[in-house]
């Protein structure tokens, strides 16, 4: 026949509560990957660049001797190459999804790394003593 | 002989969310002549090749349609990797086959969706698109996106699915095929659906094999040419067998694609229980030097990606034909002879991806 082919399913969703999730009451569903938005970590960045080269579109931009580095979040296209890349676990990758924006602003950090004191020479200077 | 007037149809239309523009010249409201015009939304991303290092395309290829991505992503690589004799992982293979699959199944909900919408069927429309969410979120749970994957690269797949998800994938499978069966027995046998579709936007076999052609309007037509014949990624061990329809009219389109769903939830189940363990990719090295027509078979038919590199980080040439594009002359044969109210429900049964065909 083929004349009431939905009715099953309409009497079934007529009882059913909505499919759709109730956002924004409810928060929008992410799962453990979830590519949300890059992270920075100034305190450990060494400024390499490897993520500002890396990056597809250009979002991200560093300058080593200002020590600033820098993403455009409207560029972003939240691939996670960079994070992937990072050598010093500087960037993360986190769920949320930013709110929406009207105004281009890059969001500039400050590079905050120092770089640890070289261990003294005191062995070399011993052994420099030893050998005189 | 009745005054003949050109109706614009598009680039901006209700039932049609994408920019393509015909020039339809009605007696009536009978169409008997089309003028197809593309162009709006062209980006340049062929020539962003010579820019991007070629493992950074990955990510622009992949963002040149926003429903099949990941076959253009694998499609790419797939190229990059025969240029540079890269033998993939098979445990990669197979996974690239399932989330290929998944992007099938999601595809052709989405499809279905829109057509029923273009029909004039809502509560079909809602729920289609009720079955792709859940298809969505096996794809955001595996891979970090819900359209956007992001998870081929050259020489493998930067992500692999635990045998926990791919236990859960393969218990989920059996009520989602009961469902869509219910779905799909609506398209296939409702008498509304029927009187609507079933002779309208014919194309003969040899004629859509003339025109060039791809995906399920070909199939539609009853040429049995579907790319996962030819085994690329893990379909030589599956065992495929395309799906054929002979009427060529919009309702044997409609039924390749209902169909196909299913083919590929078994698609899917097959790859889970035959998944090897092993490494998920292979270190690249070099620059690729020489050229290659790489092919894969998206939900809309072939997608071709020609690579030329010339032994830099830097590709020389990338061309990109999209099956869409392969159907338009094809859409142009079919919509003489439809009535004025039937030419959205004709232009989505190739199912237009026209940011795929301008890229």
């Amino acid at each position: 026949m083929g004349y009431f082919e939905m009715t099953r399913t309409v009497l079934r969703n007529l009882v059913r509560g909505p499919a759709t999730r109730q956002y924004p009451a409810v928060p929008a569903r992410t799962g453990p990957f979830t590519r949300g938005h890059v992270t920075f970590d100034p305190t450990t960045c060494r400024s390499c660049g490897l993520c500002s080269r890396r990056c597809p579109c250009e979002a991200i931009r560093i300058e080593k001797e200002e020590k600033v580095w820098e993403i455009d979040r409207m560029r972003c296209v939240a691939c996670g190459d960079c994070v992937e890349g990072c050598p010093f676990g500087s960037l993360t990758m986190e769920p949320e999804y930013f709110p929406p924006v009207v105004e281009h602003v890059v969001e500039r950090h400050t590079i905050t790394y120092v770089k640890p004191e070289k261990p003294e020479k005191k062995p070399k200077e011993e052994s420099a003593g030893t050998g005189a | 002989m009745p005054k003949r007037i050109v109706v614009p149809f598009g680039p901006q239309h209700p039932v049609l969310p994408e920019p393509i523009h015909l020039d339809l010249v009605l007696e009536d409201e009978l169409v008997v002549d089309v003028v197809p015009s593309i162009g709006y939304i062209h980006r340049g991303l062929e020539q962003l090749v010579q820019k991007r290092e070629f493992t950074e395309y990955v990510y622009v290829a992949e963002r040149i349609c926003g429903i099949c991505s990941f076959m253009h992503a694998l499609c790419y690589c797939q190229g990059i990797e025969h240029i540079m004799k890269v033998e993939v992982p098979d445990r990669a293979k197979y996974l690239r086959t399932i989330w290929s699959e998944c992007s099938r199944l999601h595809s052709h909900l989405l499809w279905l969706g829109l057509f029923a919408d273009g029909m004039g069927f809502e509560n079909l429309f809602m729920r289609s698109w009720q079955l792709r969410e859940s298809v969505l979120d096996v794809l955001e749970d595996t891979t970090g996106g819900r359209v956007i994957q992001g998870t081929c690269k050259v020489g493998g797949i930067r992500r692999d699915i635990g045998q926990e998800k791919l236990d859960e994938m393969h218990r989920a499978l059996d009520p989602f095929e009961q469902q869509c069966r219910d779905l799909g027995d609506v398209f296939l046998n409702d008498e509304t659906v029927k009187y609507r579709l079933q002779g309208l936007g014919v194309i003969s076999k040899d004629e859509a094999y003339t025109l060039g052609a791809a995906g399920p309007t070909l199939r539609g037509s009853g040429v049995a040419v579907d790319l996962r014949e030819t085994g690329y990624a893990a379909y030589g061990d599956l065992g495929f067998k395309p799906i054929v329809e002979t009427a060529g009219d919009c309702y044997a389109r409609c039924a390749v694609r209902v169909k196909e769903v299913y083919a590929s939830i078994d698609l899917i189940r097959r790859a889970i229980d035959g998944i090897p363990e092993g490494p998920l990719d292979v270190k690249v090295k070099g620059a690729p030097d020489g050229e290659y027509f790489s092919r894969v078979e998206q939900p809309r038919g072939e997608v071709v990606h020609y690579l030329r590199g010339d032994g830099t980080k830097h590709l020389a040439r990338a061309r990109i034909r999209t099956p869409t594009l392969a159907n338009i002359p094809a859409l142009v044969k079919m919509l003489p002879g439809a009535q004025l109210a039937d030419v959205p429900v004709v232009v989505l049964s190739i199912d237009p991806c026209i940011s795929c065909t301008e890229r």
